[in-house]
């Protein structure tokens, strides 16, 4: 069964699906009561986020659009320090939408929010003409600790920069959906709450932290380097990226430094805590193949460095415009 | 034997005469700029891109008329990414799109024939621009198209062939001393195709891949085959000789050699490919655009393509030029030089 313009109408077919497809996978004493908004406790500092989620296709290999959803909002807590408490979700939906996909979305979402330990509280379903698109926005509320700290604006001379994992494997698997290349690579899309809690558990002074998801490892760091007005130097070779995707970047002309992760972060740590929080991280949930990969220095204000692997230096800027693959 | 530290040490204590070397493709010049090569060159090597990028090669009429063809009713124009954001005399792609102008990005062109077949009641053009490497893809999408009877699709061709304008690179008073010649064109033409260039102007020509290591060795090639006529194959996994024989014949059914128009250059006689007059009826209005036009007076990719000054040396490079306000194609296009000069900050 499809999505029809009645679904969206407010009225019997929409409350039909909200019962039939949402309300039953995303169940909890908040939600069920239904009103018009969820009522919460919390009595701390708080920090808030807001997501949308556009992506194509919608099922992808290693998730599909829920989980992308809720993981992007969750991790984006979890880099202010924050432990995730709640969440709401927005769908608009496209008329010919199956039914079933719908429900196999509803159903990543439930599974993903229970391991990031987030609740779904609130929703909004609206159905717009179109062509089987669905698009989702999440927001997120977390509670932080008072004694938290974290800001791009925190980089010192002498700081390491840790990365959690291997570079491009979300972008690199949507773009094979799309140009229809077969090949074994999978999203990375995950939440990094086993991560981001090993840290803070273990008292390591987590100074600067984020999500590397649109614009890449590149725009990032730029971003830490231009607000803590400071030099990023890094080792290319000790950058984390698959072969598999590193010759997938060869054949398309893309750089790793801009490719879009969704189950990645960086962390600026100081120098004395940077090996226990390797450690940390290599030891968490998706953190194996995470990797010390350079340093805070003060040799040019708000510059990112590589040194490459022949022994060069090139500076690494944000990304402009999209990464487009090469076209001869 | 010579290691790779070997050639890395003599390339960068290097003290003989000044060389030049140019290297033609753009994928050359975004390897070069990534693998950071010419922080570790003795200044006596200098490095300069050439015309090899298509993007930064297309005239602006041929913007133009895309940005016409997508704003009549029931037109769509479909396009690789690079070409959205090139300025024509006024508007690029992106600009007609904001205007209400059909455009469709793909990734491959024969993505395009699939779209065509599923919206009978649109008309599609595809912006067929590239070089040899690309050619006999567009050949292939050619023969579907007259298999399958698919009516609603034709080409805007601008298809550049390289040894014509190399030639005329090297006609114009220029410093360059040997070609690192593309490896993707190669590829399909193999590396003979190179030979007569190499003899007429007494220069070596090496084929290079497209890993720091083989551009390293291409380099360390160029300066033991200085004036020489040769053509170095170092790229011989994938380069013969004389080519892909099935893609030359491929493109050979459909093509045939053209004066073609060069951004900042003009027109130069064999140096683009058209369809040929039976096919006619499968273009979309590609013959005379030729004319061109500059968004900004100052702007010098008509000298940085040809390698008379690095993209450094223009007077807008950084000041008003940049990726996110490009003034000219070298800077929109992510093969460009003056692109890969900003974003690495590349000094020479």
């Amino acid at each position: 069964m499809k999505i029809t313009m009645a679904h969206g109408s407010g009225g019997k077919a929409t409350s039909e699906l909200i019962q039939e497809v949402f309300a039953k996978e995303f169940e909890n004493e908040i939600l069920n009561r239904m009103e018009d908004s969820a009522l919460v406790k919390g009595s701390q500092k708080l920090a808030m986020t807001t997501d949308s989620f556009v992506v194509t296709p919608i099922v992808f290999p290693g998730g599909d659009i829920g989980h992308l959803s809720i993981c992007g909002t969750v991790n984006d807590l979890l880099m202010s320090g924050a432990r995730p408490q709640y969440l709401t979700c927005g769908f608009i939906i496209e008329e010919g939408t199956e039914i079933d996909t719908l429900k196999q979305i509803a159903k990543s979402m439930a599974k993903t929010a229970k391991a990031a330990g987030i609740m779904i509280v609130a929703g909004d379903t609206k159905v717009i003409e179109g062509n089987g698109g669905i698009y989702i926005n999440t927001a997120g509320v977390g509670f932080v600790d008072e004694t938290i700290d974290i800001s791009s604006s925190n980089c010192e001379n002498g700081d390491i920069v840790i990365l959690s994992g291997n570079l491009g494997d979300h972008h690199a698997t949507i773009l094979s959906s799309r140009l229809s290349i077969e090949n074994t690579i999978k999203s990375d899309c995950a939440p990094l709450n086993d991560m981001v809690e090993n840290l803070l558990e273990n008292k390591i002074r987590i100074k600067a932290m984020r999500d590397v998801t649109r614009g890449g490892l590149g725009t990032v760091l730029n971003e830490f380097a231009t607000a803590s007005s400071c030099t990023i130097e890094l080792q290319e070779e000790k950058i984390p990226v698959s072969d598999q995707v590193k010759s997938f970047c060869k054949i398309l002309g893309l750089d790793p430094f801009y490719m879009a992760n969704e189950g990645k972060m960086v962390a600026v740590v100081s120098k004395e805590d940077s090996e226990k929080a390797l450690e940390l991280i290599r030891n968490s949930k998706y953190g194996e193949n995470a990797a010390i990969i350079g340093s805070v220095t003060q040799e040019e204000a708000g510059m990112v460095f590589v040194n490459t692997l022949i022994g060069g230096k090139r500076k690494i800027d944000i990304l402009y415009g999209e990464g487009l693959p090469r076209i001869c | 034997m010579i290691t790779l530290e070997t050639i890395k040490d003599y390339l960068k204590k290097y003290d003989g005469e000044e060389l030049t070397f140019m290297e033609v493709c753009g994928t050359h010049t975004a390897a070069i700029s990534q693998s950071g090569i010419t922080e570790i060159l003795s200044d006596k090597i200098r490095l300069v891109s050439g015309p090899g990028c298509p993007v930064c090669v297309t005239v602006a009429s041929y913007i133009d008329k895309l940005v016409s063809l997508s704003m009549e009713e029931n037109t769509c124009v479909a396009t690789f990414g690079d070409m959205l954001r090139v300025r024509g005399s006024e508007k690029s792609l992106n600009d007609a799109k904001a205007s209400g102008g059909k455009v469709i990005l793909v990734y491959s062109p024969m993505d395009v024939i699939d779209i065509a077949k599923k919206n009978t009641q649109l008309n599609y053009v595809f912006a067929a621009v590239g070089f040899e490497t690309t050619t006999p893809i567009y050949s292939l999408m050619l023969k579907q198209i007259i298999e399958e009877k698919i009516e609603n699709l034709k080409l805007l061709t601008a298809l550049k062939t390289m040894p014509k304008v190399i030639d005329w690179v090297c006609s114009v008073d220029s410093p360059i001393n040997g070609f690192i010649a593309p490896g993707h064109v190669s590829v399909i033409t193999g590396s003979d195709y190179f030979k007569e260039l190499a003899l007429k102007w007494n220069m070596p020509f090496v084929v290079s891949g497209f890993e720091a290591i083989d551009l390293l060795n291409a380099i360390y090639a160029l300066i033991n085959y200085k004036d020489k006529g040769e053509v170095l194959n170092l790229y011989p996994a994938y380069v013969t000789d004389k080519g892909n024989k099935a893609a030359q014949k491929q493109v050979e059914q459909y093509f045939t050699s053209c004066k073609s128009a060069w951004r900042g250059i003009g027109q130069i006689e064999d140096s683009g490919m058209q369809l040929k007059e039976e096919y006619l009826k499968y273009d979309a209005g590609s013959q005379n655009l030729i004319e061109d036009s500059k968004i900004n007076e100052g702007c010098c990719c008509d000298k940085v393509i040809i390698g008379t000054i690095n993209p450094t040396q223009c007077p807008l490079f950084k000041k008003v030029c940049s990726p996110e306000t490009p003034q000219g194609a070298c800077m929109v296009s992510t093969e460009g030089s003056c692109y890969h000069y900003y974003i690495s900050n590349r000094k020479r």
